[in-house]
């Protein structure tokens, strides 16, 4: 089949080679087995890279008292070991940090697949080199074949011994170069035999053991075969990259069906392989249906753990939800493409099936084009049982077996005197037996309803049918009819019922979930700030779990910082600051649950978007342990709501920042050329004036003179005001104008702003209007009486020359209320509000000086006050501005000790 | 003295005369001596020239240090004193100047500097003038000073003050307008009594405060404007725009007897 190369595989390439190119080199020394040479290989190969003038440091080896190793870490820099104490043993760990602190060009780790000791960053060596590679640091490491996963059960059934230090057999592949270090068995079992690999009683007991030839040779032919598949697989790369008419398989998509069996993790290792050889992506899928919703913490834990481990073989975990596994299965693979489905083959009798179905034969039946393998399944006990921590039986429900008890005996004290007074039929009784058996089966559990299905039958046979007060049966009837088919419907009533509510139960328990994620998306979407955002994730996340979160978001160095002061923040020591800040540096989740410092108190999740991690989101489990993957699942969809409600809130905030500077650059262009104008003509008039008086005084005569000198201070105060508003507006912006409020009337107010136009308003008539029991106002009056004498100033400039201004104060609850009223022409149509922006003029030219500041000042003091102003024009003609001033809990208007204690008249006094 | 000019003053120390001269028997200089104390050289030439030219004998000085050597040495009449000096502050100026001594002051701020005016004034100084002034409002303040100083025992002060239709009698206790009396309270009268005698200057909210209510009463000077509100309604022609008690915004009042 010819086909072309496909663009999203070639795109995965790209990326792929891009994160190669900032990473380190991984190359891996790979072997059969311990003994082999691989540490010899690596630290040979080292040594050849130092020569060649390289910067390579050890970070780790293992002699295993070798002396031929040995002598190679002569003269090679050494990291120094990090020791850590662990139950009173003193362990030698690779120190990662003083590795990325060294920074070579190559650091040589021994034993990649190595357990770390409790409490190290990563548990696992493995991520510690993967996070010096992260850095760019090249590496070279060891790894025997038996420590692959995928690998793993097959070495268990080899040489019968379950190896417990695995790792993701991901690693292997995304190595960069692999060295297949090689002997064959016999040369090893002789170099074991020669005290080379273990000391002499160690090689006894580990020959016996593990170094059987046949063992060897089996293990040999695994390591074999997976470098041999990498190599194919290189090739295939290879002619993918540089071939564009070569042939290659339709691209194969393998499915695995995952449940709570044990036996799921070996088919997860199946499929692996099976994906491995068709070099094809694979996916883990688990079917959540509503029977499922109500298995064992246990079983739950272990669908988890499966889910986990097939991600860590490469596979992609995906959880389904419906009411049929087959429907569910054939859906999703019919939506991705998927060729291939695994499934385990079924373990339970034959019979079950007959009346329950079988998912295997309707995925059969429904799978069309695409191919079932069924496997059979081999139970991996210590697999499971290691990682099963909780094995706690479900609490007894012993008040659902009382109830049933209550039920049965208050059911036959009902019946007795129904039968046996009125002469009832006993069928009738048996009614309400089932009506008991109902109610039971609605409030409490299964087995509650099946205990009083059989105490109802009981009951019946003893108390109902003749004769009476023994289990004997007269009756044969009775036996062979009515009890079994009592039973059979009071057992379906229990079980429907049951399924009933557990289904509601999963609907309810679904729709809570997302009820929740789709009312924090809302919110998150309403919230402006991030303090709104911060605030409604942590109010979100403390109502799906019994978790305390908090947000940490960075400043420009990159460095988090949590956003609230919560209790939430007091837990965030500098340990656990520095957990979070790797999570969102890493991009991984990190601390409590995870496999990076699992000892934190807290799990830190980072919060990504398209553009890259926003922060981190911090959750406190209370009691400090990670609750079940749904739900860490809805914390991680809120902490990626949050991440994009939080970059939201960023490019908001970015773009008004860069449209600021945009508005800052037009002002800072209309202020040089308007103001620069403005100032520039009243310098005109001065300068001109006073040479003439200075150069032809004597010419002139006085009045002249007089003329000259008036334009002159005319034109100087002018310029005064000019830049007394450009000071007012620079200080009012920066925040610098001084506002000292004190509780006055504003009468006073307005009083001396009209004094301070005295001059300009000659010729006008002043209407003020202020009513004598108006509140006190809490003003600047400095400042506000600059607001009036703008406003008048305004006026003045605006109107016919001896026209009338009015101003008029009254309070409305809570605020006093400020009109300053012309009749003039009023303000052209839709600059109302306009006029109260900066260098906004109406009808610039027309004689009018000014540079359209005192407006906008105006506003300033305002809004500074709390108050509020607007412009308008009146019906009957005139323009009027009126402001706002918010009058809260005014004090008396009197001393404490008032005149009325001594009210004398002065004037009475003295006359 | 006109007619219809409603600022005619019926006081004997006419201000009519272009430079006021202290009574001789005061045994102050017919021609008082005035200290400036700016550093600022083209302020400091307008004025020079212009108290100059009213026959006032100027001493400049650039320091507030050299400032207050001169007025120790040189015992002027009157300081015209500069807040921004280079090298003291002209609030400490004026406090060590009024350790000793009890001449007139009148300091020079910049606009929108009102606080330093208030600490200034509630520091000694006795008025203010904020750059930039007119020759008129320097002259006034200047003339006003001095008056102060020619009759600095309120004992021996005027009783009567009479401004168009305003007329004050201090020794009867008595307030008229347009021939009628005004009820005032005690309060409001005391209030009028010290604003009138410290006529043409400027008087601190803090200085009222402590003159009308004692000391202690510093910070209600809410309590103040609702005073001055009710007396403008009684002695004023026009409340809303007065004639008389005049708002110093942001520093106090003064009652302006001359215009």
């Amino acid at each position: 089949m010819i086909d072309r190369p496909d663009p999203d595989a070639l795109l995965a390439d790209i990326q792929q080679e891009e994160r190669r190119a900032a990473r380190g080199k991984l190359k891996i020394f790979f072997g059969a087995a311990p003994g082999v040479g691989k540490t010899f290989a690596m630290l040979e190969e080292g040594r050849n890279r130092a020569a060649e003038g390289m910067d390579v440091v050890v970070g780790y080896a293992e002699p295993h008292a070798r002396t031929d190793t040995e002598a190679l870490l002569l003269g090679m820099e050494i990291l120094p070991y990090q020791v850590v104490e662990y139950r009173n043993v003193r362990l030698r760990e690779f120190d990662l940090d003083a590795a990325l602190k060294r920074r070579p060009a190559l650091l040589l780790i021994d034993e990649l697949a190595h357990t770390n000791a409790p409490g190290m960053r990563h548990p696992k060596r493995w991520q510690d080199v993967k996070e010096v590679l992260d850095a760019g640091i090249d590496v070279y490491t060891t790894l025997n074949v038996q420590h692959l996963e995928s690998v793993n059960d097959i070495v268990e059934r080899i040489t019968g011994i379950k190896v417990r230090e695995t790792l993701p057999d991901s690693v292997l592949e995304e190595a960069d170069e692999v060295e297949l270090v090689d002997i064959s068995p016999e040369e090893l079992l002789e170099r074991l035999g020669e005290g080379k690999v273990y000391t002499a009683d160690m090689a006894e007991r580990a020959t016996s053991n593990f170094f059987s030839k046949g063992n060897l040779l089996a293990l040999r032919e695994l390591a074999l075969r997976r470098t041999a598949e990498r190599v194919d697989a290189q090739m295939r790369d290879f002619r993918r990259e540089h071939a564009v008419r070569s042939t290659w398989a339709v691209s194969e998509r393998i499915l695995v069906c995952v449940g709570p069996s044990p036996l799921s993790a070996r088919l997860i290792r199946s499929t692996k392989r099976l994906a491995a050889g068709l070099n094809a992506p694979w996916v883990a899928a688990h079917i959540e249906t509503p029977a499922s919703l109500r298995i064992a913490e246990a079983d739950r834990r272990r669908v988890d753990n499966n889910l986990r481990l097939a991600e860590q073989l490469g596979a992609q975990a995906v959880t389904l939800q419906g009411q049929n596994i087959a429907d569910e299965v054939i859906a999703y693979a019919r939506a991705h493409n998927v060729t291939k489905i695994v499934i385990g083959k079924p373990e339970h009798p034959r019979w079950r099936e007959l009346i329950m179905g079988s998912v295997v034969d309707d995925l059969v039946r429904r799978s069309g084009e695409i191919d079932i393998y069924v496997i059979r399944g081999e139970a991996e006990e210590g697999e499971v049982q290691t990682t099963d921590i909780s094995h706690r039986p479900e609490p007894a429900d012993w008040r659902g077996y009382v109830a049933g008890i209550v039920a049965v005996a208050v059911t036959t004290l009902l019946g007795w005197p129904f039968q046996h007074r009125l002469g009832f039929e006993n069928t009738n009784v048996l009614m309400l037996y089932l009506l008991a058996v109902l109610w039971i089966a609605t409030r409490y559990s299964r087995w509650a309803a099946t205990l009083t299905a059989l105490l109802s039958v009981a009951c019946f046979d003893f108390f109902f049918v003749p004769p009476y007060l023994t289990f004997t049966v007269a009756d044969e009837k009775y036996l062979i009819l009515t009890f079994p088919i009592m039973l059979i419907t009071a057992l379906t009533i229990g079980t429907l019922t049951h399924r009933v509510k557990a289904q509601a139960q999963a609907a309810r328990h679904r729709e809570r979930r997302t009820q929740t994620l789709l009312a924090l998306t809302r919110e998150l979407a309403a919230a402006r700030t991030i303090d709104q955002i911060v605030a409604a994730t942590v109010r979100y996340v403390g109502q799906v779990v019994d978790a305390e979160a908090i947000m940490l978001l960075p400043d420009g160095e990159r460095k988090l910082h949590p956003q609230s002061s919560s209790s939430a923040a007091q837990k965030l020591d500098e340990k656990e600051s520095s957990v979070a800040q790797w999570a969102y540096e890493h991009d991984q989740m990190a601390g409590a649950g995870t496999g990076t410092l699992p000892a934190a108190a807290g799990l830190y999740i980072p919060m990504k978007t398209s553009r890259g991690t926003v922060g981190a989101l911090g959750i406190y489990f209370n009691p400090p342990e990670p609750g079940p993957p749904e739900q860490r699942q809805l914390i991680e969809a809120f902490a990626s709501q949050a991440a994009q409600a939080v970059e939201r809130a960023t490019l908001a905030e970015e773009a008004r920042a860069a449209w600021e500077r945009v508005e800052a650059e037009f002002l800072r262009n209309t202020l040089l050329s308007g103001v620069s104008h403005e100032l520039r003509t009243p310098l005109a008039g001065i300068i001109g004036s006073a040479s003439a008086l200075v150069e032809t005084a004597d010419r002139l005569t006085p009045e002249s003179r007089g003329e000259l000198l008036d334009s002159i201070l005319s034109e100087a105060e002018h310029m005064e005001r000019l830049i007394n508003n450009l000071l007012d507006m620079t200080r009012l912006e920066a925040g610098g104008m001084l506002i000292k409020k004190e509780w006055q009337p504003i009468q006073e107010v307005i009083g001396s702003a009209l004094r301070s136009l005295d001059r300009r308003l000659t010729g006008r008539a002043v209407n003020v209007n202020v009513p004598p029991d108006l509140p006190m106002v809490n003003i600047d009056a400095v400042t506000i009486e600059q607001v009036l004498a703008n406003l008048l100033d305004n006026a003045v400039e605006y109107t016919p020359a001896g026209s009338a201004i009015d101003i008029s104060a009254k309070a409305v609850p809570g605020q006093v209320i400020v009109d300053v009223t012309d009749h003039g022409p009023g303000l052209p149509p839709g600059t109302e509000s306009r006029v109260f922006e900066k260098f906004f003029r109406i009808r610039p030219g027309e004689g009018r000086r000014g540079i359209g500041l005192g407006l906008a000042i105006v506003r300033g003091i305002i809004e500074a006050h709390g108050g509020k102003i607007t412009a308008e024009n009146r019906p009957q003609g005139g323009a009027v501005f009126r402001f706002t001033l918010p009058v809260i809990n005014p004090p008396p208007p009197r001393l404490p000790s008032t005149d009325s204690q001594h009210k004398q008249d002065v004037a009475a006094t003295a006359g | 003295m006109s007619q219809s000019d409603p600022w005619a003053v019926s006081r004997r120390s006419s201000q009519n005369a272009p430079a006021p001269q202290s009574a001789p028997t005061d045994g102050a200089p017919v021609h008082p001596t005035i200290l400036v104390i700016e550093d600022d050289p083209q302020l400091q030439k307008f004025l020079r020239v212009t108290l100059a030219s009213q026959q006032y004998k100027v001493i400049e000085t650039a320091t507030g240090e050299s400032g207050l050597r001169h007025a120790a040495n040189d015992r002027p009449d009157l300081v015209i004193l500069d807040l921004g000096l280079p090298d003291l502050d002209g609030v400490e100026v004026t406090r060590r100047l009024r350790e000793w001594s009890t001449i007139p002051v009148i300091v020079i701020s910049a606009r929108g500097r009102e606080q330093d005016k208030v600490v200034a004034l509630d520091a000694g100084a006795d008025d203010y003038l904020t750059k930039p002034f007119g020759v008129g409002e320097l002259l006034a303040r200047v003339r006003v000073a001095l008056r102060h100083l020619a009759g600095s025992n309120p004992e021996t002060g005027q009783a009567v003050f009479e401004a168009g239709e305003l007329r004050i009698d201090l020794g009867r206790r008595e307030v008229t307008v347009n021939g009628q009396p005004i009820h005032l309270t005690p309060n409001e009268y005391r209030l009028l009594g010290v604003l009138v005698k410290n006529a043409d200057k400027v008087m601190t909210h803090r200085q009222l405060l402590h003159e009308v209510w004692g000391p202690g009463s510093g910070q209600e000077s809410h309590y103040l404007r609702v005073y001055m509100n009710q007396l403008r309604q009684k002695i004023e022609p026009d409340p809303a725009r007065p004639r008389f008690l005049l708002t110093e915004t942001g520093v106090g009042y003064r009652f302006r007897l001359t215009s």
